[in-house]
């Protein structure tokens, strides 16, 4: 007989997480300790050579914050996961597990600044490469491919383009290569996509958004789905002895889980940037929540979405949830909703976008997204600076372009906040 | 909100036996077993059968090297062959290669054992099928390590997908001193 598959909205609040062993506390405990004791020399010897299984020093490991990682390996449906002290972080140690020196990387075109510029620049300084293709063709990532291409890495839900990735069709190119395909799952949150279902073989996040939910907490996860051949003759990391650790081999060792143990005995405990106990439980708070509020992000959403598409002094509205959208039904096919985030343009441009955000009176002019409040901001002056124009198109950032982060407000009030500031852009 | 064809987590690879992957028969083996007979135990202790038969050993099983180039492992000492062992035997766990698992499965039936067990990236399909057809347990492409400490609280502190909803404390597995 089987085990039961718990619903997501069960796993968000029970996986990782059973009642505290020595107190009999319900909820999480915050061990906020630097480090833990040994029973003895050999067991403290066992835990130091992965022989045995348990906790050593925080930056490692650590109860809160496994809850935390578990917690999220579920709601993916994957075999495991790595938190870190923030999205960036968390996909700096996925690509810095998978790849060496000498790699290529096809990246989507369609990223986050900060991940644009992570693979451009910093990772480009240690000798990986990455070729930038169009999301929307999975063709062009089979076209990029190379002989020492080693990930494939795109968003689920492009942030701020909002493409929705095919990510049967380009996990299909990638194993066909025999490299894998790294997804970007911030956007979605686990709720209303699960990438690894699709085919994807690591998925990140940054925590700090739907995941944490209430823009409080910076935090990253890695998670791995189990199933990638990492003994396909690509990634010797994997499968030659680790001379960090005695010449264990990762992926003989741990099987399914040796790619978020190379993560963390490799990665996360040279690099050091470990998520905070405390930090792990207040997104753990949020996460409880993740399936009651994404519903409402997505049709309060939806809701704004239709009201700017017959405002006036809007000039066009980019929601995958719209049925018109352009990618409303590959949305569908892969995801419950298209979460909370939405672009448009305010016609006349750049200054009566830039009045707009000023005039919002509760509306947050901030850079993050996937919080209770809505938040507004115009990428092309803030967290896309960065890039040149046409880097920023790539990107599917326009000058004119507002994203909205929707939240949880009653949707009344919402349409109130955006009709008087739209009022005040067109005076 | 539309529903588009949610199925639950899969987490794990899946082929025909379904006993693998099923956690109230995994814990029933793990939790009843007290002797196992580890196949192709090394002494070396980095490699994945030190590592899983130390773990288990310290978990209070009974393990019993077969390996005939070593005299003894982990304090015991080794015999050459399953039919060398003088006591009930358990869990046969086999660190051999896929090919290698027919004849010891054979031994393994008659050794009258519980369970043959099939360490990772072991699946003999003949040899699974003849064990259960003669009534064994039979488990392949799993880590008796890795299964107990997902099932007996252990990788409950790796971030592992442990499938675990429950309202009931850790249990204590058997056999474990617990040091006050």
């Amino acid at each position: 007989m089987a085990e039961r598959t718990f619903k997501p909205e069960t796993l968000a609040i029970h996986a990782g997480q059973i009642p505290d062993s020595s107190t009999g506390a319900r909820a999480l405990p915050i061990y906020q300790t630097t480090s833990f004791v040994f029973d003895s020399a050999e067991h403290a010897a066992n835990l130091f050579n992965l022989a045995t299984f348990g906790n050593v020093y925080s930056r490692l490991s650590n109860p809160t914050v496994a809850a935390l990682e578990e917690r999220v390996a579920a709601l993916e449906g994957g075999r495991a996961a790595v938190a870190s002290a923030s999205g960036m972080a968390a996909e700096a140690m996925a690509l810095m597990t998978m790849l060496q020196s000498g790699d290529h990387v096809i990246a989507a075109g369609a990223l986050y600044g900060g991940t644009v510029t992570m693979l451009a620049v910093n990772l480009r300084k240690f000798g990986i490469e990455t070729t930038f293709v169009d999301a929307t063709k999975p063709d062009a990532f089979a076209a990029a491919m190379r002989p020492n291409t080693r990930a494939v890495f795109a968003e689920s839900l492009g942030n701020p383009s909002l493409v929705v990735l095919d990510i049967a069709a380009v996990a299909e190119v990638a194993h066909a290569h025999g490299v894998p395909l790294v997804i970007d799952n911030t956007v979605p949150s686990p709720f209303l996509c699960n990438p690894i279902r699709l085919g994807a073989d690591v998925v990140v996040h940054s925590a700090t958004k739907y995941l944490g939910g209430h823009g409080t907490t910076l935090a990253g996860l890695v998670v791995e789905s189990g199933k990638f051949p990492w003994d396909n003759g690509k990634f010797p990391g994997m499968t030659d002895p680790s001379p960090g650790y005695h010449g264990v081999k990762f992926y003989e060792t741990f099987g399914d889980f040796g790619f978020t143990m190379r993560c963390r005995m490799e990665t996360l405990r040279v690099y050091g940037a470990a998520l905070a106990p405390t930090s792990a439980w207040q997104i753990l708070q949020g996460v409880e929540t993740l399936p009651l509020r994404m519903e409402r992000h997505c049709s309060n959403a939806l809701a704004v979405a239709r009201h700017l598409k017959a405002h006036k002094a809007v000039s066009w509205v980019n929601y995958p949830g719209l049925e018109d959208s352009p990618q409303h039904a590959l949305m569908k096919r892969q995801m419950q909703g298209a979460s909370g985030l939405l672009a448009f343009g305010v016609m006349g441009g750049l200054e009566r976008g830039i009045r707009f955000i000023e005039s919002a009176q509760f509306m947050s002019h901030l850079v993050n997204i996937g919080d209770t409040r809505t938040l507004i901001s115009h990428p092309a002056s803030t967290t896309h600076r960065q890039l040149d124009e046409a880097q920023q198109r790539a990107a599917g950032v326009l000058p004119d372009m507002i994203r909205i982060s929707v939240g949880l407000e009653h949707i009344d009030d919402i349409l109130w906040d955006i009709d008087q500031a739209l009022d005040k852009a067109s005076a | 909100m539309a529903v588009c064809g949610y199925s639950g987590p899969s987490g794990f690879p899946t082929f025909d036996t379904d006993m693998s992957d099923d956690i109230s028969t995994l814990r029933r083996i793990l939790g009843s077993a007290r002797t196992i007979a580890v196949v192709g135990l090394s002494a070396e202790w980095h490699r994945p059968s030190h590592f899983a038969a130390q773990y288990m050993q310290a978990k209070g099983y009974r393990v019993i090297p077969v390996n005939p180039r070593y005299e003894s492992i982990l304090g015991m000492r080794c015999v050459a062959r399953l039919e060398d062992i003088d006591q009930p035997v358990d869990i046969v766990d086999v660190f051999r290669r896929t090919d290698d698992v027919g004849p010891i499965a054979d031994s393994a039936i008659a050794i009258k054992a519980r369970c043959l067990w099939q360490q990772i990236g072991v699946k003999n399909l003949e040899a699974d099928a003849k064990a259960r057809a003669a009534g064994m347990d039979s488990v392949m492409d799993r880590c008796v390590k890795i299964e107990h400490a997902r099932l007996f609280g252990g990788l409950h502190w790796v971030g592992v997908n442990t499938r675990l909803v429950s309202a009931k404390r850790p249990q204590v597995s058997p056999g474990t001193t617990v040091v006050a």
